[in-house]
């Protein structure tokens, strides 16, 4: 039996994809890229880590590899398997081993979800050796300058299971994520959303007031991405405070009484 | 068919409308009054109540029959007044009328139900109000949350004892009922705006800034008639330039405000110009007031009125500026300590302004590196003064703040001693530990009612099989899946399968992998359950519904853990009650004592957290959770645990308990929440409930989230 080899082909991005910076991120991610450092993005759902990410890629002009995590990941969802195709066994390519060989950016986005003994194959990628051990062909995949391990995960949820290892966590730079301040996310819903100025403060400041209630009665409170569904649904046509309610209100809670507030608070708003 | 129907319908729809007449009628009440001894005559009166709809007439009689067993004397007067009734009053409403007048003979005899049933207009006015009313309890839950939205930082809501409306500047003070508004919807939102102005009163400065002194400027008016008109005015003024505010901010919030006020009244509106402005500021509340103060004229009434009182706000908010301030310093210091360049730059900030822009900027740049409780108080202080005065920013001399390391080994495990096991305690003026200070005793809860836990599984058994199903899907088993199309290894089976098929010319199967799924649960969880005085009543019976919620769902998920209640009498005498242990299974023993769970004495917290982590490392699992479960602050006999010495205790013992590996979990039950919350549960995660009565369907919630 002789093994071939699938290798996925990976696209770079053509087009910029929008992205505000807050601080200083943009300058720290290009610094970690040239030393070869990875990578750790922290933050709430939806404050534009996955954009973030893309950006970077587009920027550096590297392909990207997105691997949404999940407790069902295993090793060989990651690395590769050997496939039956016809009379031969067919070695494909997993999406992080893809992203080894082509120099890629691999972003494995809320890593926490995956399993403990999947995550570590990652070590000896992210620290000085950079190799991708692939047991099953007694291959070690060397990655060359331009591979990056990006991994990021939301430190807002509250399982104990899922923490992330100290082992794992000690060899990425952390960059902090949040909810930008209230001018640029305007700024950015106004963008992202195609609504005006006004409409765009005003949605910030719904989202506002929904972050204060976060621990009393909602888990977390309106993402940056929620604000820009709902000016989506305005700029479509959608009356404001229904555009609220079915993208942000009704999004956060299914609570009946928290959805009495959350109303509440669009009218408020509009 | 048709036609016998359509008769036998028509006799019975005239026999039905007909009315009585006069003579029909006097008999009908002679019989009913005379049985009843009465001295008068139903002549006069029969002959008013023929213009009666032959329903009117009925339910007249029905009634006059009902106060005549009674008394028959209520049930004349009914009858005398039941032309007037029914012209004032629908069905419904004379049915409540009549039996109003009952209800009064019976709590204060016949004189107050004669009056009640003459006052008809007094009795309507009423009625109408209550249809239309609004009761504080209806909306509290949706209100508070709308105002802990909108203020970010904690303001409770309450209901006043009088009828007013009004703010200590932590608590916002509403009347327990509305009705001035003529429908509910109208009375709610009547709520919800004065809710707004209040809160408008401490976001937007009414109570004074940095730079303004409220109490200094209301100084002129001293005596006591003066200073009353004087606050009327400040409020009916301040409401205007809130408004502004309001609407600036939140305009949808601002119109419904300015749709529940209508036209303001003429002595206001001449100040428009200067007060209904987004820029106005309390000088120019102020200014104007001075004004009006000049004439003799009293302050308009608002249909959205709301008081002040001066003293009570002005102090609460000079303790919590004082309290922020404090805090804010101590964060700043140990930011100095850490890191001297960051602490250097928010030494050198400016004073930033609060008003339009919210906490975004300014001196809080430094944010990321202040601790949540710093930030909050900043927060806190730009609310209240406009601005975080410079000299906040100067950390503060080596404060509290600084987490000391512990000095010794800890508690001693081995430390058993008859009868009961000691505790150190921390205490935090001391910064050390109070050796062997709380002594611990065991025991288990008695048997409570045998039936107790089939009676809530019966009340509740389509929530309780919901919550089995959702907690059995996170149940992993450590099981192999054969012939899928994916996985870790070659299913050899599926192969072989595969390999006939194809030589035998079929088309093979692709799925010839097999994958493993673990099972790696590995978590033994401890919940620690509230057993003080405070919990008597409802607060106990949704305890307990709660737990047997908990061990359904737990049962079902496979789970190891354990229950102990938590209660005692100073430090000599802290109880731990057993209610599961780890190596108990769930039955009628388990059953037992969750029905005996009863309010004993008081919350000495950190004593019962040491312990239950105690238990918790005994046990071999991957990951120990403790799960607090309590009603408010720590507390205890005496003035010693009260208050700052109890929350930093619990603090601390909750501090050891991560260092030792165990995860803690807090559920608050806390009507008006508390800002000592997040300083008490920092090295835990907590949540507070609003609604006791939500626990026993939120507790089980909250594990699945925490152990997923």
């Amino acid at each position: 039996m002789k093994a071939d080899t699938l290798a996925p082909r990976l696209p770079q991005i053509e087009e910029e994809p929008f992205y505000r910076s807050i601080a200083d991120e943009v300058a720290l991610f290009e610094a970690a890229a040239a030393q070869r450092l990875p990578v750790l993005l922290k933050g709430p759902t939806g404050c534009g880590k996955t954009r973030f990410v893309e950006h970077m890629a587009w920027r550096l002009k590297r392909p990207l590899v997105t691997v949404a995590c999940h407790d069902d990941l295993t090793t060989a969802d990651l690395v590769g398997r050997y496939l039956i195709v016809g009379n031969e066994t067919v070695w494909v390519d997993g999406p992080l081993t893809a992203a080894v060989r082509a120099g890629a950016i691999c972003y494995l986005d809320e890593v926490v979800e995956a399993r403990k003994d999947t995550i570590v194959v990652i070590h000896p990628l992210a620290d000085a050796r950079r190799v991708l051990s692939v047991d099953k062909r007694g291959e070690m995949v060397a990655a060359p300058d331009a591979f990056m391990l990006v991994i990021s995960y939301n430190p807002g949820y509250q399982s104990v299971l899922k923490e992330i290892k100290p082992s794992t966590r000690q060899r990425f730079v952390a960059l902090d994520f949040d909810y930008p301040e209230a001018t640029v996310e305007a700024d950015i819903v106004a963008r992202e959303g195609g609504v005006d100025d006004d409409v765009a403060r005003r949605l910030v400041k719904l989202g506002e007031l929904t972050r204060n209630l976060k621990g009393a009665g909602l888990d977390e409170g309106a993402s940056t991405r929620l604000l820009i569904h709902a000016a989506q649904l305005m700029a479509a046509g959608i009356a404001p405070q229904s555009a609220c309610r079915t993208a942000v209100a009704r999004a956060l809670s299914d609570d009946t009484d928290m959805a009495d507030t959350l109303d509440d608070l669009v009218r408020a708003v509009f | 068919m048709t036609s016998s129907g359509q008769c036998s319908s028509a006799a019975d729809s005239a026999a039905g409308s007909r009315r009585l007449f006069g003579e029909e009628l006097e008999a009908r009440l002679d019989a009913i009054l005379f049985a009843s001894h009465s001295h008068r005559s139903a002549t006069g009166i029969a002959a008013g109540l023929e213009s009666l709809s032959r329903a009117q007439q009925e339910r007249l009689l029905h009634w006059v029959a009902v106060a005549a067993q009674t008394y028959a004397e209520i049930g004349y007067l009914i009858v005398t007044l039941a032309p007037q009734a029914f012209g004032m009053l629908d069905d419904a409403g004379f049915d409540a009328w009549a039996l109003a007048g009952l209800d009064a003979f019976d709590r204060a005899g016949a004189r107050a139900a004669m009056a009640l049933l003459r006052d008809l207009e007094g009795f309507r006015a009423v009625r109408g109000g209550e249809k239309a009313s609004v009761r504080f309890g209806e909306i509290e839950t949706r209100l508070s949350r709308f105002v802990h939205a909108l203020s970010g930082r904690l303001l409770g809501l309450s209901a006043s004892i009088a009828n007013s409306s009004w703010t200590d500047s932590e608590t916002i003070y509403l009347p327990p009922q509305l009705d001035s508004q003529p429908g509910a919807e109208a009375n709610r939102k009547l709520y919800k705006v004065l809710a707004a102005m209040l809160w408008a009163q401490t976001r937007y400065g009414t109570f004074g800034s940095a730079r303004i002194d409220l109490a200094a400027a209301l100084a002129p008016w001293r005596e006591s008639a003066d200073r009353q008109r004087a606050l009327r005015w400040l409020a009916a003024l301040e409401s205007m330039r809130l408004e502004a505010k309001i609407l600036a901010d939140l305009p949808g919030l601002g119109a419904e405000i300015a749709s529940a006020r209508g036209l303001w009244p003429a002595s206001l509106a001449a100040m428009q110009s200067h007060l209904y402005r987004p820029d106005a500021t309390l000088a120019d509340t102020l200014a104007v007031l001075a004004g009006c103060m000049h004439g003799h004229q009293d302050a308009p009434h608002l249909p959205h009125e709301v008081t002040i009182d001066l003293e009570a706000a002005l102090r609460l908010r000079a303790a919590r500026i004082t309290r922020d301030q404090a805090t804010l310093g101590r964060a700043i210091h140990a930011l100095k300590g850490s890191a001297g360049r960051s602490g250097q730059r928010a030494e050198c900030a400016a004073p930033l302004a609060a008003e339009g822009g919210v906490a975004t900027e300014g001196p809080l740049e430094d944010a990321l590196a202040l601790p949540p409780e710093a930030l909050a108080a900043a927060q806190s202080l730009l609310q209240d003064l406009g601005e975080v005065p410079p000299e906040c920013l100067v950390p503060a001399g080596p404060g509290a703040w600084q987490a000391t390391r512990r000095q010794a080994g800890g508690e001693n495990l081995d430390s058993q001693r008859d009868p009961g096991r000691l505790y150190d305690e921390w205490d935090y003026r001391r910064k050390a530990y109070r050796r062997d200070w709380c002594h611990l005793y065991e025991a288990d809860v008695p048997a409570g009612a045998a039936d107790y836990v089939e009676t809530v599984n019966k009340r509740h058994a389509a929530l309780i099989r919901q919550l089995r199903r959702r907690f059995e899907m996170l149940r992993g088993e450590n099981r192999l899946l054969g012939r899928q199309s994916e996985g870790e290894e070659i299913d050899l089976d599926a192969l072989v399968d595969a390999m006939a098929d194809r030589r035998s010319g079929v088309e093979p199967s692709a799925r010839l992998f097999c994958r493993r799924i673990r099972n790696q649960r590995s978590l033994a969880a401890m919940f620690m359950i509230d057993m003080s005085g405070s919990t008597k009543g409802w607060v106990n019976d949704a305890e307990r519904e709660a737990l047997v919620m908990l061990c359904e769902a737990l049962e079902s998920l496979g789970d190891t853990y354990a229950v102990y209640g938590f209660s005692g009498w100073t430090r000599t005498r802290c109880d731990i009650y057993r209610i599961k242990r780890f190596d108990e299974c769930y039955g009628p023993a388990v059953c037992a004592r969750i029905a005996g769970v009863e309010a004993k004495d008081y919350t000495r917290m950190g004593v019962a957290i040491r312990h239950l982590t105690q238990l918790l490392l005994r046990q071999s699992a991957r990951h120990r959770l403790l799960v607090t479960l309590s009603d408010g602050r720590p507390d205890d006999f005496g003035d010693e645990y009260r208050g700052r010495y109890g929350i930093e205790d619990t603090r601390r013992a909750l501090q050891e308990a991560r260092e030792q590996g165990v995860r803690s979990y807090c559920v608050t039950i806390d009507r008006h929440g508390a800002d000592y919350l997040s300083h008490m549960y920092g090295a835990a995660r907590y949540t507070v409930l609003a609604d006791v009565k939500k626990l026993p369907l939120k507790i089980a919630e909250i594990y699945r989230r925490l152990a997923s």
